[in-house]
């Protein structure tokens, strides 16, 4: 293998000055595309999609323009972290795991910690998965391969069982919340029998006269994850925050200037475990197709929290709980370039998009693509290293302005993220609809905030819903109904078998807890 | 707050009873097929497309009853707490934003975003934030333009501008 | 109205400089450019290499702008057309869902001959493929092995009475079979489930399972077109084995119900221009894609030939009524 010498060779193309040029445009664009909630990676590269047409025009290759794709996809993921935790509102489903530390350690006047952290956990997951898709890509195209319907439901299920504490101590709210959000996952279409579902308001409602008032084909096309996670956090986070702080936010003047963010620098090793986590569950869970950035990065939370000696503190402002989130959704999402480029089979939207990319620019990606455009792949590889060490100095440098919106007043940074809730749902989709809904579901959410009913899981469900349902249902579909189908396949079989153990793990706790209770007290 | 547990956890159960209900709806282009046919295992042994949905919305069902015994027995926080669920200055501050929020919707619904947004940020930086009429129309006049470079011109996100679209057709001309 | 026809001869004249008085029309804000499916498939791909065209080629005064409203099978884009507030300024790209979804769900009370029929792009082609290490290499083996292996045999492709579904059919009940159908999301996750041997069959695009195709994963064992295909010369037609059956994918572009003739003109114009150019032309003869453009009412006349065929073949497998 000639990888070392293919790498260096590519590095150096990476770093001709047109490609360095639109690294850094890209990864700057990705990084605010990316920090504005409801636009995510997906968006910044379907949109600038015809741009690289022209600079394909001007360079001549398909390299230039894949970089600049590549550079934003980075730069978006960076930026994905910014909105978590100086807003409180995920961007993309990538970044939710973030707000579960980021936004705590941003209200104590940490923001710049949660910052430096996620910058810098963001690049060394990044580095981790390039460095195993230069050396592996082909061999591991062959294992995401072996991933069928009935491994991407087990792998699900593994993604819930990881995160069943996360819902805090109320047992029944915690199940009502991921059950809710399993099932609006459900709501508008379903691919299998090919028939509408749960489309409220037609005319076989409840209400017929009501079936007028608004047009419900909305739902046609299903609650989407950014319309309940905005309303969750975009509204429903923020009216509570007005109302237990009586509106007299208050966030510790964070002192920003170069020291504090090297002193910030200079803690990172508090977070090398979640770092750690991050970076190899990230990178594995990424390149299965069909999972994406979202599913490594919950579950690299859900298991950093898991092996912490010290649980209670997720969730409260711990930085492994936002080094790990981040350094895997950074390591996934170069992972689920590799299904991509070396099998043509998209893992995430945005890689949906590349492919295209790739199509118009002429290349067929695929088994061959690593053999047959060695000029293609080596440049674009080397740029991966390139880019990502661009986005995070470009990162670092940016966020001492990232704070600087924390410190506003916070009568002017409520009605901004208000207004930045309602664009970004609208850019998302493109839809008023779903901008009703997301307010509708934003007051809902307020109203059980208030008495303790975790929203995380329901955030959670209704991004791992659409993929769980369908092929639970597929693999069913294989067995002629069998459950076995999930316990006696090679892969799946031990997966589905630790998914379980681990979900009844607490319960078996909570039993062993109470009878020993009992014993004690008799 | 204790009467609020009660109530959320009767009109979850009753959510869930309806979402029982619509899930197992048949479709549409053929009635003869019964209501709650599709939430079992169809003959070729795969779940309908009722499954999922219907039995979770069972558990979700028994949940709520969880809720209740618990508020019976009070033993969760909320049904122990002699708090009020929502104050006065919650109540009010709800109805406000909230409020605002439907609104700054229909203003967007009828006056297209950038008015909404200018509207909207007057209101409440002006009248809820008391900040000076400067300041509030300084950010109000800035964020809508800002926006419309953002994603009208350089996002290609066309933003709808309901009757005040004739007053951009100048502005296409020139940026787009 | 009369201030915005005083922006638009203002516009038309500072944009062409022309002095006579009649102007062809023009779209006068960015173009609302929906797309019958989702990010990354095979209609996104297309609809987003015309718009490269169309921006590459400056062939429009504004922007196409694409959204992607892939909900029930596309009847979110079909109630979005026709809701649609100013037709001249909507267009979308369909697919034959375009047929299906409207039969099979009246309630969305859809008409498609009032669309504008702005034109066809091409045909796309389906094949038949297996996995090489099913050691099947032509037909006959094919349909041996499937009636051996009965409804052990599976089949994946894209949703639910959709093309790839009536393909499978038609297999079932012209040779006896009894395969089993697994509906996915999309035609990429079959082509890759099918190199990974979760499913032994397909009916993919060529486009789809071409990286397979060379890199020697899959093999085509038959070509559901009338002749065979100049892209795969040693693959045989249905029509070749003895039934006669031909099954092909639209790729049209549409103007919203409503939209006026002097629009349509100018949108049928535009994308003849597309048709025509290098790009488009190339992508066609790469991916193995048919047919000629198609305009006005040659078009409409395919859309009721092909609405009809649809209606049968849905009404033969139980899907409607």
């Amino acid at each position: 293998m000639e990888v070392i010498p293919s790498l260096v060779d590519g590095i150096f193309q990476a770093l001709m000055p047109i490609n360095l040029g639109l690294c850094v445009v890209g990864v700057v664009v990705g990084l605010f595309v990316g920090a504005m909630p409801g636009l995510g990676s997906v968006n910044g590269v379907a949109i600038l999609l015809p741009f690289t047409f022209v600079i394909q025009d001007l360079t001549g290759s398909a390299t230039s323009p894949m970089i600049f794709l590549a550079a934003i996809y980075y730069g978006a993921m960076y930026g994905g972290a910014i909105s978590s935790i100086t807003l409180g509102i995920p961007g993309a489903s990538t970044a939710v795991a973030t707000t579960f530390d980021g936004r705590p350690l941003a209200l104590q006047g940490k923001a710049e910690l949660a910052l430096v952290t996620a910058a810098i956990a963001s690049f060394i997951g990044a580095t981790v998965a390039n460095v195993f898709f230069t050396a592996f890509a082909p061999p591991l195209a062959s294992v995401a391969l072996k991933f069928g319907n009935p491994e991407i439901f087990a792998l699900m299920l593994l993604a819930f069982s990881t995160f069943i504490g996360l819902g805090g101590d109320d047992i029944p709210k915690t199940i009502i919340s991921i059950a809710l959000g399993l099932v609006l996952a459900t709501v508008g279409f379903d691919i299998i029998t090919g028939e509408p579902r749960l489309q409220f308001g037609d005319p076989l409602d409840l209400f017929p006269a009501t079936a007028d008032w608004i047009d419900t084909t909305g739902f046609s096309h299903g609650i989407r994850f950014l319309v309940l996670a905005i309303g969750v956090y975009g509204i429903g986070e923020m009216i509570w925050t007005i109302n237990s702080t009586r509106g007299e936010v208050t966030m510790t003047e964070a002192n920003v200037n170069f020291r504090s963010v090297m002193s910030a620098i200079k803690k990172f090793p508090q977070a090398w475990k979640g770092t750690t986590i991050g970076s190899f569950l990230g990178f594995f869970v990424g390149i299965l197709p069909a999972a994406g950035a979202t599913p490594g990065s919950l579950m690299s939370y859900g298991v950093t929290k898991m092996v912490s000696k010290d649980k209670d503190s997720y969730g409260k402002g711990n930085v492994n709980g936002v080094a790990a989130p981040e350094a895997a959704n950074n390591s996934a999402s170069t992972g689920a370039m590799l299904p991509m480029m070396t099998l043509g089979i998209p893992g995430s939207p945005t890689t949906a998009v590349l492919l295209a990319g790739m199509v118009i620019w002429g290349l067929q990606p695929g088994p061959l693509l690593f053999s047959e455009q060695p000029d293609f792949v080596w440049p674009l590889i080397g740029s991966f290293y390139v880019s990502n060490l661009v986005a995070v100095l470009v990162n670092l440098a940016f966020i001492p302005i990232f704070l600087w919106m924390l410190r506003m007043p916070f009568t002017i940074l409520a009605p901004m993220i208000f207004v930045l809730s309602v664009i970004g749902t609208y850019a998302a989709y493109q839809n008023m609809f779903d901008v009703w809904l997301m307010l509708i579901f934003g007051i809902g959410a307020y109203l059980l905030r208030i008495l303790d009913y975790p929203l995380a899981p329901a955030v959670l469900a209704i991004v791992l819903g659409p993929i769980a349902e369908p092929t639970m249902r597929q693999s069913l579909l294989l067995s002629d109904g069998s459950f076995a189908i999930f316990f006696n396949r090679p892969i799946a079989g031990p997966i589905t078998v630790i998914a379980i153990i681990l979900l009844f793990l607490p319960l078996a706790k909570v039993i062993w807890d109470k009878t020993r209770g009992k014993t004690s007290v008799a | 707050m204790r009467v609020a547990e009660l109530v959320t956890a009767i009109v979850l159960a009753l959510l869930s009873v309806y979402l029982m209900w619509k899930s197992g709806e048949g479709p549409s282009w053929d009635p003869t097929i019964a209501r709650f046919d599709n939430i079992g295992f169809d003959e070729t042994g795969a779940p309908g497309s009722g499954f999922w949905p219907f039995w979770l919305s069972l558990v979700m069902f028994f949940s709520s009853i969880w809720v209740m015994v618990n508020w019976w027995k009070r033993t969760s926080p909320p049904s122990q707490s002699d708090q009020p669920y929502m104050d006065g200055y919650s109540w009010k501050m709800m109805l406000l934003v909230g409020g605002g929020l439907f609104a700054f919707l229909g203003l967007i619904e009828w006056l297209g975003f950038y008015a909404g947004i200018f509207l909207f940020l007057v209101y409440y930086l002006r009248f809820l934030g008391r900040h000076t009429w400067r300041r509030t129309l300084l950010i109000a006049v800035l964020t809508p333009v800002f926006c419309f470079f953002f994603f009208d011109v350089a996002m290609r996100i066309v933003l709808p501008k309901g009757i005040t679209e004739p007053l951009f057709l100048p502005l296409y001309d020139i940026f787009l | 109205m009369s201030y915005r026809k005083a922006i638009v001869a203002t516009v038309a004249g500072l944009a062409l400089g022309a002095v006579g008085v009649a102007q062809a029309w023009e779209p006068t804000k960015p173009v609302d450019f929906v797309i019958m499916a989702g990010k990354g498939g095979g209609a996104d791909k297309m609809a987003r290499l015309m718009q490269s065209i169309v921006e590459k080629e400056d062939l429009a005064n504004r922007p196409l702008v694409p959204t992607n409203k892939s909900g029930g099978s596309g009847a979110e884009a079909l109630v979005h057309m026709k809701s649609a507030s100013d037709p001249d300024h909507t267009i979308m790209v369909t697919l034959n869902s375009f047929f299906t979804t409207p039969l099979r769900q009246p309630g969305l009370d859809v008409d498609i001959m009032q669309f504008a029929p702005v034109g066809r792009m091409a045909e796309d082609t389906f094949l038949l493929w297996v996995h090489k290490n099913e050691g099947i290499n032509n037909f006959e083996e094919f349909l041996a092995e499937a009636e051996k292996r009965g409804s052990g045999w599976v089949m994946g492709g894209t949703g639910k009475n959709s093309e790839d579904n009536i393909i499978t059919d038609h297999l079932n009940d012209a040779y006896g079979l009894s395969i089993k159908y697994i509906p996915y999301k999309g035609g990429g996750a079959v082509a890759k489930d099918l190199a990974g041997e979760q499913i032994d069959s397909s009916v993919n695009n060529p486009s789809e399972a071409l990286g397979f195709y060379e890199s020697g994963d899959v093999i085509p064992l038959v070509a559901f077109t009338d002749e065979r295909l100049p892209m795969f010369p040693d693959v045989p037609t249905l029509k070749e084995t003895g039934s006669d059956f031909s099954y092909f994918m639209q790729r049209s572009v549409v103007g919203a119900p409503g939209m006026s003739d002097e629009a349509l003109e100018y949108y049928t114009g535009l994308f003849s221009k597309v048709y025509e150019s290098g790009d488009w032309q190339e992508y066609k003869s790469s991916k193995s894609l048919m047919g000629d453009f198609m305009a006005g009412s040659d078009l409409t006349g395919y859309w009721d030939t092909q609405r009809s065929r649809h209606e049968t073949i849905l009404k033969a497998s139980g899907a409607i009524k």
